[in-house]
């Protein structure tokens, strides 16, 4: 009987360690470049409250974003940015749902830099597209570093470039992640 | 006590392989999601400037930011072909803006009109926003001075400086509704220290009525009305209106429009609209605004 009241206890507690093997960030940092090559100013947002989630035990993988979060160099940039392009009143949030694909090559218990490929969905603008990406995963003292860029085509999000601004905002952005993962406590 | 024993083992098994069933679809933002509290955000793009056309918007600059605007009001349509429609003349004025703060602004600017030069500060205590403790409206005020720039009237009298100098106070009281549609209503007082005729009144009350309607992303439809309710002398002045568009086109917005008034502040356009629709003594004219970012911004 006592045996088996332990045993019901390490149900709990195992199940109790299984639920903490995710990480997550409110603070990831994500970069938006849609420069072009001509341009003489930059067009690239940064966004520092992306929230991102990993599950190490099945290797999935989500992260949402705030377009409105997007801080641009000019003021007037941002304001296109929402108003125009992104219209983030009607999208408030980019998403990302999807899985580490080699996720039993990452040691997470082991100190390392560790190269993954991710795959999944992303929505932008109303629209989802599936993509794939190489990233890095480093692990150090039980906290993950994710890392990865990637290019987006924007019309794929249905997002389309007037000519007049053809020569300063880029047809693809560049999509800079860095999110630093902390134990989740359940 | 073996069937207590057996169900203790089964529900720690039970919980064992539901815990780690579920794992598969379910979405990990959840996990995190549950505290987010909802929070007080301001309501920004009401306009796409800071002027409805001839009157302040409740728009303010973004801090670091200049506009330079230049405004340019045609000759009257009903002067024909001869005239070519007005546009053979023209009156302008220049203006540099400068955004301060989220809620402050100054301005400087110099018409043609009568050489003025004027220039203004202005205050938003209350800016329409959602979440807790916002606030259904903007409310900002404005303040603003103008100096005529001509010689005296009569160089042989004793003239003083003060008499070139004319103030207004206005508040702005705005609400963007939906992302469409923008409507402000703004109490004006004019008060001038000089007026050429002894009947003619000092202080000079209007009301008036702007909005914007969008018709696309970078298209809007924009009306300005202000009544002149106290002050508006007997004959030759009419209450000004201007109806327009505002074009936006990445880093210019040019405003389009006719309007009755010439002048392109607030106690020119506002007591010294001499122009009446119905006769079609209407102008054309435009905005031009073109904002830089003069200072670097904290990211």
């Amino acid at each position: 009987m006592k045996k088996l009241i332990i045993l019901a206890g390490a149900a709990f507690f195992i199940t109790g360690t299984i639920s903490a093997q995710k990480f997550y960030t409110k603070n990831g940092k994500i970069n938006f470049d849609a420069t072009s090559s001509s341009s003489p100013e930059r067009v690239e947002g940064v966004n520092r409250t992306a929230t991102c989630v990993v599950d190490v035990a099945s290797g999935a993988m989500q992260f949402a974003v705030l377009m409105k979060g997007f801080a641009f160099e000019r003021a007037l940039m941002e304001e296109h940015f929402n108003e125009n392009y992104i219209e983030s009143h009607k999208f408030p949030k980019a998403e990302f749902k999807g899985s580490i694909v080699n996720n039993s090559s990452v040691n997470y218990s082991k100190d390392g830099s560790y190269t993954v490929t991710v795959k999944g969905k992303l929505t932008i603008h109303g629209e989802t597209k599936d993509v794939e990406t190489q990233g890095k995963l480093i692990v150090e003292k039980g906290k993950i570093n994710a890392i990865a860029d990637f290019s987006v085509l924007l019309a794929d999000y249905n997002i389309s470039i007037p000519g007049l601004v053809a020569d300063k905002v880029s047809k693809t952005a560049k999509i800079t992640v860095n999110c630093s993962l902390e134990p989740l406590k359940s | 006590m073996k069937k207590l024993s057996s169900l203790i083992l089964f529900v720690s098994v039970s919980v064992l392989v539901c815990k780690s069933a579920i794992g598969q679809d379910e979405d990990l933002l959840k996990l995190v999601g549950g505290d987010e509290r909802p929070q007080k955000e301001r309501i920004k793009y009401a306009f796409k400037s800071p002027r409805v056309i001839n009157s302040h918007s409740m728009e303010f600059l973004n801090p670091g930011t200049m506009d330079f605007r230049i405004l340019h009001r045609f000759g009257q349509l009903d002067q024909g072909y001869k005239n070519f429609f007005g546009l053979d003349q023209a009156s302008m004025r220049m203006s540099f803006d400068f955004g301060i703060m989220q809620n402050l602004m100054v301005g400087v600017g110099r018409s043609t009109y009568k050489k003025e030069l004027d220039a203004f500060i202005k205050y938003a205590p209350m800016r329409q926003s959602t979440g807790p403790w916002s606030s259904p409206v903007t409310i900002a005020l404005v303040s603003g001075i103008s100096m005529d720039g001509l010689p005296w009237a009569d160089p042989n009298r004793k003239n003083f400086f003060t008499s070139k100098l004319a103030y207004y106070f206005q508040a702005i009281i705005g609400r963007k509704f939906s992302e469409g549609f923008t409507l402000q209503i703004t109490p004006t007082m004019v008060h001038k220290n000089i007026v050429p005729l002894q009947t003619d009144p000092n202080n000079i009350y209007a009301l008036g009525i702007g909005g914007r309607l969008k018709l696309s992303q970078r298209i809007a439809f924009t009306w300005d009305y202000t009544h002149v309710i106290i002050g508006m002398p007997d004959s030759g002045y009419y209450h000004p209106l201007s109806v327009g568009f505002d074009i936006e086109t990445g880093g210019h917005v040019f405003q389009l429009h006719f309007s009755n008034a010439t002048g392109m502040n607030e106690r020119a356009f506002i007591t010294e609209t001499t122009g009446q629709w119905g006769k079609g003594e209407i102008r054309f004219g435009f905005n031009l605004s073109r904002v830089f970012q003069i200072k670097k911004r904290k990211r």
